[in-house]
């Protein structure tokens, strides 16, 4: 952390950058957001350890369009996202000074199943500990770090980053789940099961547009539900379309360009797994038209954008 | 589902306008019957369709939504309907991931010469929407009962 506060200070007072975009401590070290840095005096509250879970690649399309470059920290699964809002042309590659940092898995705090918390040791970056020491108001409890990582870790994409000007710390390898097994074992259901397992799953929602908000991809500068023409200004209007239908045009309208980031997952106040959604179409666009990976190159054809004479069937193989 | 004997489904069909449209015509020049709950809806081109028009048809009280269009390498403007193929391939996978009975959605390429074959294709897909019952599914997908 040191580390990157001397780095962003030293490019700061150059002049080569305008600002930084990191992240600052809450009220608790597991409390974590994104934030702004103007000053090198203000970068003393610069803060990263693993509970810095959220992308930061969203908010360079806002920064870009100020002053001089932003100094951003980007995380591998970040610069995904980050290289897949330059294909789409939403920021400017020289707008940015993309520091690539190194992870060794997120952690979220919903994952430790402990009731008043008040404090984590064990989650500091690049010295974190395999078990963390959770101190809570009924005494002190244990958890693995594994336990309390972002799901998305457990099937990270890779520890390399796609894009920046230069990388700092170490990562580590986290994987140990299969991508796709969620989405596999819901295929296996009957058609009635899965059903119910989507309307608990989304029967949860209180429609507050955290996962559009935070969604790298969702960044459109007009948005349909925020569409006067419809029901949308009605947030808990469950007899209106896009009430009934958000999540699955959501998922829509960033297939074949969602890198998977797990933020909309990440955000859900209810924890609702969203990345189900997602993570099917990446699937079957996987299966159906070949491997890709949304963000991972500049040059490849998006595949909803582009066709083979010879593509499946709509249905076939369906019962 | 116990389905009333009397009870008639709602279907949408998407035609485009140089081959399914015309294809529409030619089954009714020619006398082919097709069943009267088919709606058809006229669009510049397969491609004009966007699944939000698949959804909102469901939403509005269809039962069953079939896409027609030109077949692949016919299409009046070269590849829209290619398009429209991924797009609702991968649609179509989604409503059935989601729990939705997968005979309510359907593609058919039809071209303008294949009267006979819009109406065959209506006849089935009106049996087979009348066989699944109403669609509630969609729509209750979000009220946890």
């Amino acid at each position: 952390m040191q580390e990157m506060i001397q780095r962003a200070k030293a490019l700061l007072e150059s002049g080569q950058v305008s600002r930084v975009l990191g992240w600052k401590k809450g009220e608790t070290e597991f409390d974590v957001e994104p934030a702004f840095f103007d000053t090198a005096e203000s970068l003393d509250g610069l803060f990263y350890n693993a509970f810095c879970g959220a992308n930061l690649s969203k908010y360079l399309i806002e920064a870009g369009k100020k002053e001089g470059k932003t100094l951003v920290f980007l995380k591998p699964c970040d610069s995904y996202s980050y290289n897949q809002l330059l294909r789409e042309h939403r920021v400017e590659r020289e707008k940015a000074y993309i520091i690539g940092i190194g992870c060794k898995g997120k952690l979220t705090v919903n994952k430790i199943p402990f009731d008043g918390i008040l404090s984590v040791q064990g989650a500091d970056y690049p010295d974190y500990s395999e078990n963390l020491t959770v101190e809570t108001l009924y005494g002190t409890k244990h958890i693995s770090y594994k336990e309390a990582m972002l799901e998305r870790c457990h099937v990270c994409k890779g520890k390399e980053h796609v894009v920046y000007d230069e990388l700092l710390g170490e990562s580590q390898d986290t994987v140990d789940a299969e991508r796709f097994a969620q989405v596999t074992a819901l295929e296996a259901m009957a058609p009635e099961e899965r059903f119910a397992f989507f309307q608990a799953e989304l029967s949860k929602c209180i429609r507050c547009n955290a996962c559009r908000n935070v969604c790298p991809a969702c960044s459109c500068r007009k948005c349909v539900f925020d569409s006067t023409a419809f029901d949308s200004a009605q947030k808990a209007n469950t007899t209106s379309f896009e009430e009934k239908m958000f999540h699955v045009i959501r998922a829509f309208h960033v297939a074949g360009r969602c890198t998977d980031c797990g933020e909309c997952s990440r955000v859900c106040p209810q924890g609702i797994p969203l990345h189900l959604f997602n993570r099917k179409f990446i699937k079957d666009i996987n299966t159906i038209y070949g491997d890709y990976q949304a963000g991972a190159d500049l040059e490849s054809k998006a595949p909803l954008t582009s066709f083979r004479t010879d593509d499946a069937e709509p249905g076939v193989g369906r019962g | 589902m116990p389905v009333n004997e009397n009870w008639k489904p709602t279907i949408v069909a998407f035609c485009c306008n140089w081959c399914s449209y015309a294809g529409a015509d030619l089954a009714g020049s020619s006398r082919l019957s097709y069943p009267a709950d088919v709606k058809i809806i006229k669009v510049p081109c397969s491609c004009r369709v966007n699944p939000m028009f698949i959804l909102r048809a469901f939403e509005k009280g269809a039962d069953g939504v079939i896409l027609c269009g030109c077949h692949p390498g016919d299409c009046h403007y070269s590849t829209g309907n290619y398009y429209a193929r991924r797009r609702m391939t991968l649609l179509f996978s989604m409503l059935d991931y989601l729990g939705v009975e997968s005979g309510r959605t359907r593609v058919e390429w039809v071209s303008a010469a294949e009267g006979v074959k819009f109406s065959e294709t209506m006849n089935s897909f009106v049996e087979k929407v009348h066989g699944l019952g109403p669609c509630v599914r969609l729509g209750d997908l979000r009220c946890k009962k």
